[in-house]
């Protein structure tokens, strides 16, 4: 079986694999990381493969980039049970968990059109992070489903 | 009392509400304690919508205060219209003045307005979200007519946009008040409003109805808002629920004969006229009390802040 994931999604010699995302969040996952493919970056992408602990999981391999606390930190908002696992020389050489963060900044849109981050200000949205959703800092706005679809690309 | 910029009744705490509320019933007992007192003291009024209780009122308070106030008009006459953003907007009139009062139609303008400036910063109203100078002058109403304490108030009308419901609800958590809110299905508090009720450990307190006659005998307090017909897509669904919240005398003739009726006003349809002399209707002390409350803010934020008190 786990040869055959292996076929799925290629191994990678340097950079990150972000394993255990939700089933479907992996384009949501290269969004947050700002990954279109546009600069070059080699990804692979696996979408609902079989998982032990979560029946369904994505997969996103990253070469040759290793994220940064913050972009872990983010990721936890739609894949908050991902694990992840820098790799280098085909190692894994470290392996964590994200954890949620008590804010982010910069990384999502409020969905209230009458908020004032969606109205031409120079303001940089923020948002708290509530143990089931999140909050715009600015309205107040709380967002517990498809907190995805905030993410400002 | 010290707080930079007064945002939301969220900041206030039960000492705060009630260092305001002493001081505005100190003034409106001789509002020569204070008469002068801010001589030289400049308000900007920056109201990117319509208003006329609460900025004249500002302007009023201001002016008793012994200060002035710099007006900026109406949008359209204003660099507003040439596409200016409010951060600069403010940013300006920060160096012109000594404190600032900001209505905007966007929610949570007062609070990145308040990124911008140095000066105190007063939201008085931002779009659907906050009003919290209209909450003083309401608890102030409140206190004199039926105490803050041991108070089971009727929150009427439009409470999803209402913004002045927002700030009373927040603020009377702080008491040992309960809160029933009377709304149709489609116009009922914000999630975020009954998450930080219940946040703010009020989930007790707080009960949500569609009709107010099976509480109405209960109240001490109703407080009625404008149903904004605008709101409904559909004029026929308007119809059908707008009676359900207009109160006139056989409405009240459940209600107990201690009953205080409060609007922020302006009204429509919502209070029958015949209302108004009666020993229920306080809407329109509680316009007046914007004056008083509004002077006892004014005066303690300015202090606070380092302003010349002329003493």
């Amino acid at each position: 079986m786990s040869n055959d994931h292996e076929l799925r999604v290629s191994k990678i010699r340097h950079g990150t694999v972000i394993d255990h995302v939700r089933a479907g969040q992996a384009l949501n996952v290269l969004a947050i990381l700002g990954i279109d493919g546009g600069d070059g970056e080699e990804v692979s992408v696996g979408i609902n493969v079989p998982s032990d602990r979560l029946a369904r999981k994505d997969i996103v391999k990253v070469e040759d980039r290793e994220l940064s606390q913050d972009e872990v930190d983010v990721l936890s908002l739609i894949a908050p049970d991902a694990s992840i696992n820098i790799v280098r020389e085909y190692e894994v050489v470290e392996k964590h968990r994200v954890e949620r963060p008590d804010a982010v900044e910069g990384v999502l849109s409020c969905p209230n059109p009458g908020c004032i981050t969606t109205g031409g200000e120079p303001v940089t949205s923020q948002f708290e992070v509530l143990e089931d959703g999140v909050r715009c800092a600015y309205c107040g706005t709380i967002t517990r489903e498809e907190i995805a679809s905030l993410i400002d690309t | 009392m010290r707080h930079e910029h007064l945002i939301t009744s969220k900041q206030l705490s039960r000492a705060d509400i009630e260092t305001v509320l002493d001081h505005a019933a100190a003034i409106d007992a001789d509002p020569e304690i204070v008469a002068g007192r801010h001589a030289g003291t400049l308000l900007g009024l920056l109201f990117f919508e319509p208003s006329t209780r609460t900025k004249m009122s500002f302007e009023t308070a201001m002016k008793r205060l012994g200060g002035d106030v710099v007006d900026m008009g109406s949008v359209d006459s204003s660099s507003v219209k040439k596409g200016e953003t409010l951060a600069d907007t403010v940013r300006v009139i920060d160096g012109y003045t000594d404190a600032l009062v900001l209505r905007h139609p966007k929610q949570g303008a007062a609070t990145m307005a308040s990124e911008f400036v140095d000066v105190p910063l007063l939201n008085a109203g931002d779009g659907a979200g906050h009003h919290p100078t209209q909450t003083l002058l309401d608890l102030y109403t409140i206190r004199e007519n039926a105490g803050l304490d041991d108070l089971t108030i009727g929150i009427m009308g439009d409470l999803k946009y209402g913004r002045t419901v927002h700030s009373l609800a927040y603020a009377l958590t702080n008491f040992d008040a309960h809160q029933h809110f009377i709304s149709p299905q489609s116009l009922r508090l914000p999630r975020e409003v009954v998450y930080d009720l219940h946040q703010a450990g009020d989930g007790a307190g707080v009960r949500e109805h569609e009709t107010l006659e099976e509480i109405l005998p209960s109240l001490d307090v109703l407080y009625v808002t404008r149903i904004q017909r605008e709101r409904f897509p559909d004029e026929n669904e308007y119809q059908q629920i707008a009676g359900e919240y207009q109160i006139d005398l056989e409405t009240l003739s459940v209600a107990g004969d201690e009953l205080t009726v409060m609007h922020p006003l302006p009204r429509v349809d919502e209070i029958a006229s015949e209302i108004d002399d009666t020993e229920y209707a306080a809407y329109f002390e509680q316009a007046h009390n914007g004056v008083p409350v509004r002077m006892a803010l004014l005066d303690l934020l300015l202090e606070s802040n380092g302003g010349d008190t002329g003493e």
